[in-house]
């Protein structure tokens, strides 16, 4: 009765260029898929940020209201708002549809590096240069965060929320774990600065780059470190890194135009791929598939795996 | 991507698809009927021969596979091999066709009617029979099973997949105890109602002892075929049953047609029970038959004796004869409770009907990682309570009998009071005459009883005690003896010579002032070096054993509360942060030992080393739109207990105000030019273009301000010798409005950097400054905490003296003392500088701050190797230089001459205007009021002020 399983395929990796989508907008400081992976959001240095299509690549809104370069976006769970964060210190949550703002949030004392909703986008997450995570409330009036963190003692660099984990990894060289339904604050130190900071897909894992060119993989609930991901060049800048859809692989951006992607579990160099010349500032990936973004200057880069249309 | 492919992964298309028409093509040509062919799945043709000549069979291309016919067999026999008898089977005669799975004889391995379950589908045939029952021919269904399918539906062969077995009912496996079927009381069914469902009577028949992980298969139903009724016969009727009426058994008993349970049915429904029915009142309706010879049932006379007389005339079994409690309550259900119960039960013992309540064992608090037995102050020890002494004084104070001791409580028996004491409790006056028994007493009577005491006095207070056995040596008023001879009144000399500071000593007698008063004066004495301070201090008035008492005490504490100077500071570790008030409080694993996880990183060694976990206090509300239950409920703390916080972090004083300043500043419109954004991407780069930057930046950069910072609109004009044409027009601005000189050292772009170092005068003033402030910036690390201090003091002096208005935004204690850590030429320097450029206080742009924040954090990668290059050459990050390739690099250098038309012809047209334009550009969007340059100085020193007066606030 019982047949045996067919033999999982070998994970593949993102390695051809499906499309390169040149975003308009100055310098794409960060590229994200939405929630199911059909659109993509990409945020430009002249303020604005831009909603695509990922299959076709054509664009389908541009929200603009930011007051400076926007960092980094993010798309709630039905699709229906998105978050951005920008230089000009607020946070602005859009309505998708009509691409107005549906509210100005402001409060943070410098540039707001991270932006992230909560699992059902009833509050917004938003780490700034300030070294304070501030949670937003997106179902009420307030105007004022319902809980400002302040344990950073530097900048906030990255932040994720998985269900009711909050993970920040802030320059101070720290990556902080807030568990909401524990009521604990989980404090790993990692001694150089963390520009990126990841959650594994299965939840048990977080995965962290720090500015000494390295990629640290550490279980979540004891602090150990499960691997350690270096080859790639991070010296200087704030670059993302991300795991794949699977947890096979990690996958990090790198100074010197390319995206290393390293096997998870032996910590081997998998794949260089040659994005540019200039440096990779963003990278994500699909939710779901092999498919990777980058971005890099004002372009944003679409990968999959190979032999696939 | 997947949008748009999914709708085509939604259809599954069999056959081949219909080649698209279109629309001018003529129409093919139908496929004549002699090209019509079919062939078999050897690509041999089938011919259709017609009907009457065989179909597809006929002809031996079909069937043979030879023009010949059959082969006829070669028969053989020899003398030594005899031909064997051949036997012909059928399978000889067929082809391959017959032996396929649509074959006559397939040759597929399958399951045959002998190897199945031979509970096959009991209930089915039930049911069938039944029906048959109630059929207006009984029997008929008979032709039915005949006739019955040879293979089970697909619909039972995927239960039978699913683990579902004949005899089995269909749904989830129950956990309860095995099934009995049909247990059912027999109660009288009345017409066509429903067979017994059975579940509901399943549910509580438990005398039988189940086990807990056994899950038993739900009760097969009886199948009840609801058929409409189409006779004419009356609710009930159901035909003759032809076994009774035509094959003589009818005469055991009437036929009985509306007889509701006939013994067939019964047995049916497998109850068992029919036979054990008693009697009650039988009916019937059509009166005796022809054929029966029984008629005295014709009128039948019920007899009492056939009804129930007595209430619960038949015993029930149990014992518990009308015991009417429900049934949970009976002896049956305990009697499985015990049965359950897997130990020895002891007779004359039953099992308790509660389970006992558990004992919740708590562990012991597990001891944090770094827990060292010592004990740590608080910050607030009242010094009068003893609470800062360790228990082994403390015990040393109980031994000695003194008052100090905390616990026993305050004025615990009248024996702690003295006389006087009691005196003044009582309100009365000071006794007149002699203060002493012994005064009243003659001479020798007192040297007498005096000797009787010595005599007495136990020896190990003789030993312990010099003190008192000298007191009670030499008794009377005054015990000149006793300092010099008792060593420890030495040692408590020796203590306290000398010491002058003692405004927070010990006080060991608060509860008695008197006391504690006389004991201060000994001490007084002592510091003096007064060897008698003892004599000098007792009060005079107290007898001689309260006297010789209080000696004891003072002198031993004395000893015991030496300043800290001596050997207590040994003793007793200092409390950390008792000195400083200002500073915030710290949980003491929080502050860390940044070495040890340090090294840990180091030595990859993560995990315990490096990970720290506090109680971490959500916000309810949060939790509440997280969806999860607040941890802590009813705790008002939100976040950390304790917070640690540098107290010269920025961001403390900032966090509170900038609400408001997000919004101050405007952004001027953008024009759209790529240059301008060029340069608002040098200074994201350069990470502080914020408010925050600039404040800080205002404080210390004045006095930098003249020498490197941006183009001041007050003189815009430039010698003309400065346009030289093949400068990177972005950078270039910049240093030329700063200052002539150096601008005019300029020529070549390229070496700009060099070329600007040297033509700086007093580097070494500024390295002197920048040198520190550089690391300002991380002044949120708690690392540089204390240069920061030190720079921010440095500024603060500075600000002092450029405006009157003092700048409270850096909260700097002013208890610390400290001499700026730069030289004094560094602050000459600074001042000379803050009096010459405040004024300028008004460039107080975002430019300056940048220079200095490269440090903050990670930066945002350049926007672009071509933006970059044609803006910002001289901020760009060397590493950017290194990636930038050749083939780029020519592209930025179309770009730059594109760039340099423009600039070129503006610049020829009229040259100052060129030169604020590119001033503006500059200045990015970030601070609008630069753009026009004729914004006097003390106007932007006056924003800038209330920008400030708004951090404060």
């Amino acid at each position: 009765m019982a047949f045996p399983q067919p033999r999982p395929q070998a994970p593949q990796l993102p390695q051809h260029l499906l499309r390169t989508i040149d975003c308009q907008q100055g310098a794409v400081r960060a590229v994200r898929f939405n929630i199911d992976g059909n659109y993509l959001l990409s945020c430009g240095s002249d303020k604005s940020l831009k909603l695509w299509s990922a299959s076709r690549g054509t664009l389908l809104k541009t929200y603009s209201g930011h007051g400076y370069e926007v960092l980094d976006a993010d798309g709630s769970y039905d699709n229906s708002q998105i978050c951005s964060c920008s230089s000009d210190k607020t946070v602005i949550l859009w309505d998708v549809a009509t691409g107005q703002v549906t509210r100005k949030l402001r409060g943070h004392a410098g540039k707001v590096n991270c932006v992230q909703f909560n699992e059902e986008a009833t509050v917004i997450l938003s780490g700034s240069i300030d070294g304070t995570v501030r949670c937003w409330d997106t179902r009420s009036r307030r105007y004022e965060p319902i809980q400002v963190l302040d344990e950073a003692r530097d900048s906030i660099s990255s932040l994720k929320v998985a269900q009711h984990e909050l993970l920040t990894g802030s320059v101070d060289g720290r990556v902080r774990r807030y568990d909401l339904r524990m009521g604990q604050l989980h404090v790993d130190f990692i001694s150089s600065p963390i520009t990126c900071v990841c959650f594994s897909q299965d939840g048990q894992c977080t995965l962290s780059s720090s500015l000494d060119s390295t990629l640290r993989l550490l279980d979540k609930s004891t602090g150990e470190m499960l691997g350690e991901y270096t080859g790639h060049k991070m010296k200087g800048y704030k670059l993302d890194c991300c795991l794949s859809s699977k947890d096979t692989h990690v996958l990090s951006c790198s100074e010197d135009g390319h995206v290393y992607c390293w096997d998870l579990v032996e910590g081997s160099l998998s794949l260089k791929l040659p994005v540019g010349k200039a440096v990779v500032q963003s990278l994500s990936f699909h939710p779901t598939e092999t498919r990777l973004l980058t971005a890099m200057e004002g372009r944003v880069q679409v990968w999959v795996e190979k032999g696939s249309a | 991507m997947a949008s748009d492919s999914d709708s085509d992964e939604d259809f599954v298309t069999y056959g081949t698809p219909l080649e698209p028409l279109e629309e001018d093509e003529p129409l093919k040509k139908p496929i004549p009927l002699h090209d019509q062919t079919v062939k078999d799945e050897k690509g041999r043709y089938q011919r259709f021969h017609g009907a009457f000549t065989g179909g597809f069979s006929a002809g031996y291309f079909n069937t043979v596979g030879s023009k010949e016919g059959w082969t006829p067999s070669a028969f053989v026999s020899s003398r030594q091999q005899k031909a064997e008898k051949h036997h012909a089977r059928p399978e000889d005669f067929m082809d391959e066709e017959d032996f396929s799975e649509h074959g006559i004889a397939p040759r597929e391995i399958t399951t045959s009617q002998e190897f199945s379950s031979s509970r096959r589908d009991k209930a089915g045939e039930k049911a069938r029979a039944i029906s048959a029952q109630a059929a207006l021919i009984p029997g008929d269904t008979l032709l039915e099973e005949l006739i019955a399918p040879a293979r089970s539906s697909i619909g039972v062969e995927l239960l039978m997949k699913m683990g579902w077995k004949e005899g089995q009912g269909v749904g989830p496996r129950v956990k309860r105890k095995a099934r009995r079927q049909q247990k059912d009381g027999g109660g009288k069914v009345y017409g066509c109602t429903l067979p017994p469902a059975g579940s509901e009577e399943s549910e509580d028949d438990d005398e039988e002892f189940a086990p807990e992980n056994v899950t038993f298969a739900p009760k097969d139903v009886t199948p009840v075929d609801f058929n409409p009724r189409l006779g004419v016969q009356g609710l009930g009727y159901r035909g003759l049953d032809p076994s009774l009426a035509l094959l003589g058994h009818g005469t055991a008993e009437h036929i009985d047609l509306f007889k509701p349970q006939s013994e067939t049915r019964n047995r049916l429904f497998g109850d068992t029970k029919s036979s054990s029915r008693r009697g009650g009142v039988v009916g019937q309706a059509f009166g005796v038959g022809a054929l029966e010879d029984d008629d005295e049932d014709v009128y039948h006379r019920d007899s009492m004796s056939r009804y129930d007389t007595i209430l619960g005339e038949e015993e029930p079994g149990d014992g518990l004869y009308g015991w009417t409690a429900p049934q949970q309550y009976t002896k049956k259900k305990d009697r499985s409770k015990d049965a359950s119960y897997l130990g020895k039960i002891l007779e004359g013992f039953t099992l308790a009907q509660k389970p006992l309540e558990e004992k919740t064992i708590f562990p012991p608090p597990s001891l944090p990682r770094d827990y060292r037995p010592v004990h740590h102050f608080r910050p607030s020890v009242d010094v009068s309570h003893l609470s800062g002494v360790s228990p082994a004084l403390a015990e040393a104070l109980r031994v000695s009998k003194g008052h100090m001791v905390k616990e026993e409580p305050q004025q615990a028996g009248r024996h702690q009071l003295d006389s006087g004491q009691r005196r003044a409790l009582l309100g009365e006056d000071t006794l007149q005459g002699p203060s002493s028994v012994m005064e009243l007493l003659r001479p020798e009577d007192r040297q007498r009883l005096l000797s009787l005491r010595n005599s007495s006095n136990p020896p190990s207070a003789k030993t312990s005690i010099p003190v008192s056995s000298h007191a009670s040596q030499t008794s009377g008023k005054s015990a000149q003896v006793l300092p010099a001879s008792s060593d420890l009144q030495q040692v408590s000399l020796a203590a306290w010579r000398g010491i002058q500071t003692s405004s927070q000593t010990f006080k060991p007698f608060e509860k008695n002032p008197s006391k504690q008063a006389r004991y201060e004066l000994y001490l007084s004495c002592l510091k003096q070096g007064d060897n008698d301070a003892l004599e000098q201090s007792l009060d005079p008035g107290m007898t001689e054993w309260e006297r010789s008492r209080e000696r004891e005490e003072f002198v031993r504490a004395s000893i015991l509360y030496r300043p800290t100077s001596s050997s207590l500071s040994s003793r007793f570790t200092r409390a950390k942060d008792q000195e400083d008030d200002d500073s915030v409080e710290v949980s003491p694993d929080q502050e860390g030992d940044l070495d040890d996880k340090q090294a840990a990183v180091k030595m990859k060694m993560f995990g315990k080393l490096t990970r720290e976990t506090f109680e971490w206090y959500p916000d309810k509300l949060l939790c509440k739109r997280f969806n999860v239950p607040d941890p802590y409920p009813g705790s008002g703390i939100v976040g950390l207990p304790k917070v640690k916080r540098d107290k010269f972090s920025v961001f403390n004083f900032l966090t509170v105000t900038q609400s408001r300043e997000a919004a101050a500043p405007p952004k001027p419109p953008e024009s759209g030019k790529k240059s301008r954004w060029d340069v608002s991407e040098q200074k994201v780069e350069k990470k502080k273009e914020d408010l925050l930057g600039e404040l800080l930046s205002a404080a210390r950069n004045q006095t930098e301000t003249k020498v490197e910072q941006t183009p001041t609109p007050a003189l815009p004009a430039l010698p003309a010798s400065i346009s030289s044409s093949d400068q990177a027009p972005g950078s270039k601005p910049e240093i030329k409005s700063s200052d002539q000189q150096s601008s005019e050292e300029k020529k070549d772009g390229d070496e700009e950097e060099e070329e600007e170092e040297e033509s700086r005068p007093p580097m070494d003033l500024f390295k002197a400054i920048f040198a520190s402030s550089s690391d300002e910036k991380s002044s949120s690390s708690s690392e540089g905490e204390s240069s920061d201090e030190e720079e921010e003091k440095e500024t603060k002096e500075d600000e002092g003296k450029m405006d009157s208005e003092p700048l409270n935004l850096f909260s700097i204690p002013s208890t610390s003392t400290t001499t700026t850590s730069s030289s004094a030429t560094t602050t000459s320097f600074s001042s000379s500088a803050n009096t010459s450029s405040s004024h300028q206080a008004a460039a107080v742009s975002t430019q300056a701050s940048k220079q200095e924040e490269e440090e903050f954090g990670p930066k945002l990668p350049p926007p672009s190797a071509a933006l970059s290059r044609g803006g910002a050459t001289s901020i760009c990050p060397p590493s950017k230089e290194v990636k930038t390739g050749k083939k780029s690099k020519e592209k930025k250098h179309k770009k730059k001459k594109h760039y340099k038309h423009k600039k070129e012809k503006k610049k020829k047209k009229h040259k100052k205007h060129k030169h604020k334009e590119t001033a503006e550009e500059e200045q990015g969007g970030g601070d609008g009021e630069q753009e026009d340059g004729q914004v006097s100085t003390d106007e932007l020193l006056k924003r800038l002020k209330s920008i400030r007066s708004h951090q404060m606030w």
